[in-house]
């Protein structure tokens, strides 16, 4: 059925854009397999079905965002698209390098905007209210669990960071996959210079943030002030180095996709992680099918309050949308794979790459590639947190669907959610300060103060030199704050 | 034809046309011309623009790019912002034991000067150069000392530096014992002299890879090995010394042939008569080794130590794929960290990490040239 509603898609859609014949289109993404694949499988259906030649180019994730910044700043322009992480979009339009794809958007009936959920239309898409973009993923991070584990320990899904901890403790060292070794509690992708510095806010935010998304997580919205020296982030910090106990020996050097490697291999009893777990542990040769629940990030049942500077228990003033006592910050981190045009590539190669992103998100397609851990694309349509029917065909259990899709709907639905840190230049403030100094942490090089000391410093020294009151303007902006 | 080699100029006649006589006139410039233009493009030309760089921020606009003077302020981030730390390494109080070291490196230094200093050699110039250089070493070693004492910690500099000084030291060694057995007449010498090189032709990404895989303890070889010993749970790459050491054993791996196949080269370069000679008067193998080889391959060993340091500084592709400069920042090179900035697109920092190392390598290496090759090179 899925393949004949591909098939029929790729028709209509060769009617439609048969005048791209001829017409040879240059998409960079970063290696994958993930979102890389997906690009490559629908590529191949565009080309066959418009006449258009497409070809997919993959750089490493780290290197992503210099690729497209230095090709289209040197002129050089040989990428016509671009599939990177939306986060990085205003180090690209201000300098005039992505098209405006607004009026397209407008004029496209096929691509079902009002269906793409608001927040990956409004964050990920749109800047200056104008759409730059095309979603093709959704991301959220969450708390994976093994409900066959947690079972056995007579132990809840983890609320707190306090909780989490208390499992894998529990969990650690018992054998999870019947291979006769033993396991791991927690298995958190930790390598530097890989995606692991977006886990950092996901457990900070629980302490940090409590007043609603305006209030930020990342800097003081009058000050611009980093919210990384403070009672609330060092118990984060102190997590992240505690949770290293229960986690593989190497987990240092483990990025996302190992954990991920680990945990269909039935490794973990817990892992943070984006949406990808879900899809992956029903594909095939997942030894956690119908094993796998997922929670929205823990919370915590303190917080700290920006006025004492204290760490405070929640209550109704501290923590307007708590749940049960308890401070839940869900993080959007990263927003979900965007795809965008090259502004200096010529007309008929900005429609072929608009067709071909618009084609990849049209419900046909996308409902589909959600379903697929290896697509590393998630749900970003409203249409697919409502019916999940898509979901139980691609072989989840009702029970596993629900858990699934209901972190993921709580996550997009909390009042308390942490938007991404979208100011310019925003990738030196996290990939390298930031991850170096979590790096060192776990290490052990540096201490928690000094990390919280070594951040701090670097990120007002690159504050200071693009410009305080820009940045200000830019973060108070991005999370709609009002002067 | 006789006629032609015997008396070449009359060959060379320049006659009635302009343009050869220009030519022959200007020979000298237009043979050097195109070399010129070519090292000022690539080399000198890059160098002033990188030096600029490193004095700028450079930012992203509407239309291109704003390259704005910044003064010196990237190297003070280095140096004493929040990358000094990074750069410098944590500075930690000395043990008895390293003060001693710091001693014994000192001593030495006063040493060598006052043997200068009674030389015939001596110079106002190479005394005061040399004063310079070696209160640059002393202050070096007690640096390096802060660096490896138990409350500090190696930053990029002195991590750089472990890489050359230790992988040469064993890459000297090791290729100098296989250039050793491979000339003595054993079966199999040729297939080895193959074997040897192979390593040499690897990409450094590739050894990075197989690095990696080796040192995996939870699915690498030696897993059972480990296992055996009930090292299960550690993991060498995870271990800052021990992430170091897998980075300079890959290293010493991947340019041991380097000096292997020069040094082979050069033994069996020697003249056989001196080794006929000694025989005759009953030396035994050491002593042929260290009275007759070795002092005939000083020269050479000079130019290989001189070669591998200086390109032993700009390492990067090993650590960047073996560890990712990790853990945390215990195995990166000064290359890495320039890398990394560079990545983020913080081009002037990045041009800072870069001029630093050159000053680096140009004082280490200009020292060992003028100080000690020259000497080697005497032998």
């Amino acid at each position: 059925m899925k393949k004949l509603l591909a098939l029929l898609a790729t028709l209509i859609m060769g009617a439609a854009f048969a005048q791209y014949d001829g017409v040879e289109i240059n998409i960079v993404t970063f290696t994958g397999p993930q979102i890389a694949e997906p690009l490559q499988r629908h590529g191949a259906e565009f080309a066959a079905a418009t006449g258009a030649k497409v070809n997919v180019i993959t750089v490493p994730f780290s290197d992503l965002y210099q690729q497209i910044l230095t090709d289209a700043a040197t002129g050089t322009n040989s990428y016509d698209g671009y599939l990177f992480a939306p986060q990085w979009m205003v180090d690209y339009i201000v300098p005039g390098y992505l098209e405006d794809l607004t009026p397209r958007v407008e004029a496209d009936s096929a691509l079902d905007w009002e269906d793409v959920g608001p927040f990956f239309r409004d964050f990920s898409a749109t800047y200056d209210g104008k759409i730059y973009t095309i979603p093709l993923d959704g991301d959220f991070q969450m708390v994976y669990y093994r409900t066959d584990v947690l079972d056995e320990l007579g132990m809840e899904p983890p609320a707190t960071w306090d909780d989490y901890l208390a499992i894998a403790a529990a969990a650690d060292g018992k054998d999870m996959n019947g291979d006769g070794e033993a396991d791991y509690g927690s298995c958190i992708g930790k390598a530097r210079n890989n995606q692991g510095y977006w886990f950092i806010t996901s457990i900070a935010s629980a302490w940090i943030q409590s007043q609603g998304t305006s209030q930020g997580a990342f800097f003081d919205t009058e000050t611009l002030e980093p919210l990384v020296k403070n009672a609330g982030f060092q118990k984060a910090l102190e997590f992240y180095v505690a949770s290293t106990e229960f986690g593989p020996p190497d987990e240092l050097n483990l990025g996302v996709g190992d954990t991920r490697g680990l945990w269909t291999a039935g490794r973990c009893a817990l892992t943070l992680d984006w949406g990808d777990i879900g899809t992956l542990a029903i594909s095939e040769g997942s030894q956690v099918n119908g094993k796998t629940g997922a929670v929205i990030l823990p919370g915590s049942t303190e917080v700290w309050n920006r006025e004492t500077g204290a760490l405070e228990t929640c209550n109704d003033e501290l923590c307007p949308y708590h749940v049960g006592g308890i401070n839940h910050a869900p993080f959007a981190a990263f927003g979900g794979w965007s795809g965008a045009v090259n502004a200096a590539a010529s007309d008929e190669k900005k429609d072929a790459v608009y067709a071909l992103f618009s084609y990849m998100n049209q419900p046909a397609q996308s409902n589909a590639d959600v379903t697929v851990g290896a697509t590393g694309m998630n749900p970003y349509r409203t249409s697919q947190f409502e019916n999940n029917q898509a979901w139980l065909d691609a072989g989840m259990s009702q029970e596993a669907a629900d858990s699934y899709l209901g972190a993921i709907k709580d996550s997009l639905n909390s009042p308390n959610m942490v938007l991404d840190l979208r100011i310019p230049q925003n990738q030196r403030y996290q990939q390298i300060v930031l991850d170096t100094a979590l790096a060192q942490l776990l290490a052990g090089e540096i201490d928690t103060e000094e990390a919280m000391e070594q951040i701090y410093d670097g990120w007002q020294e690159i504050t200071d030199e693009i410009g305080r009151d820009d940045q200000l303007a830019a973060y108070r902006a991005t999370l709609g704050v009002e002067r | 034809m006789n006629q032609s080699i015997s008396n070449p100029k009359k060959q060379l006649e320049p006659g009635t046309n302009p343009l050869f006589n220009w030519l022959n006139r200007h020979a000298g410039l237009v043979f050097i011309l195109p070399s010129v233009i070519i090292v000022l493009a690539l080399s000198i030309f890059p160098l002033i623009i990188s030096a600029y760089l490193s004095l700028s921020r450079l930012k992203f606009v509407q239309g291109g790019l704003e390259i704005k003077f910044v003064g010196f302020a990237n190297f003070r981030k280095l140096l004493l912002g929040s990358e000094r730390k990074h750069f410098r390494g944590d500075l930690g109080v000395l043990s008895i034991w390293q003060w001693l070291f710091v001693a014994l490196v000192v001593a030495l230094l006063i040493y060598l000067l006052s043997r200068y200093i009674r030389s015939q050699e001596f110079k106002i110039g190479g005394l005061i150069y040399r004063i310079v250089v070696f209160s640059i070493l002393s202050w070096g070693s007690y640096y390096l000392m802060q660096n490896l004492s138990s409350d500090g910690r190696p930053g990029t500099v002195v991590v750089t530096l472990i890489y050359v000084f230790v992988g040469l030291f064993f890459q000297y060694f090791i290729g100098l014992s296989l250039a050793l057995i491979t000339t003595q007449k054993l079966p199999g010498r040729r297939f080895f002299r193959t074997i040897f090189l192979l390593p040499m032709m690897i990409t450094p990404v590739g050894i990075g890879y197989t690095f990696r895989m080796l040192t995996d303890t939870s699915k690498g070889p030696f897993k059972p090995i480990l296992r055996a010993f009930g090292l299960e749970e550690y993991s060498w790459v995870s271990d800052p010394w021990g992430a170091r050491w897998a980075v300079v054993i890959g290293d010493v791996w991947q340019w041991t042939p380097f000096v292997f196949i020069i040094l082979l080269a050069a033994i069996e370069g020697l003249p056989n008569e001196l080794f006929e000679a000694a025989h005759v008067d009953g030396a035994n193998r050491w002593q042929i080794f260290w009275n007759i080889t070795m002092p005939q391959i000083i020269p050479v060993s000079a130019t290989i130590i001189l070669i591998r340091m200086i390109e032993a500084f700009k390492i990067i592709d090993l650590p960047n794929v073996l560890t990712f400069g990790g853990p945390g920042t215990a195995t990166e090179s000064l290359t890495l960290q320039s890398f990394f900035n560079w990545r983020t697109l913080d081009v002037g920092g990045s041009a800072a990490i870069g001029y630093m190392l050159m000053f680096i390598s140009l004082f280490i290496a200009t020292s060992y040239a003028n100080l000690i090759y020259q000497k080697l090179r005497r032998f």
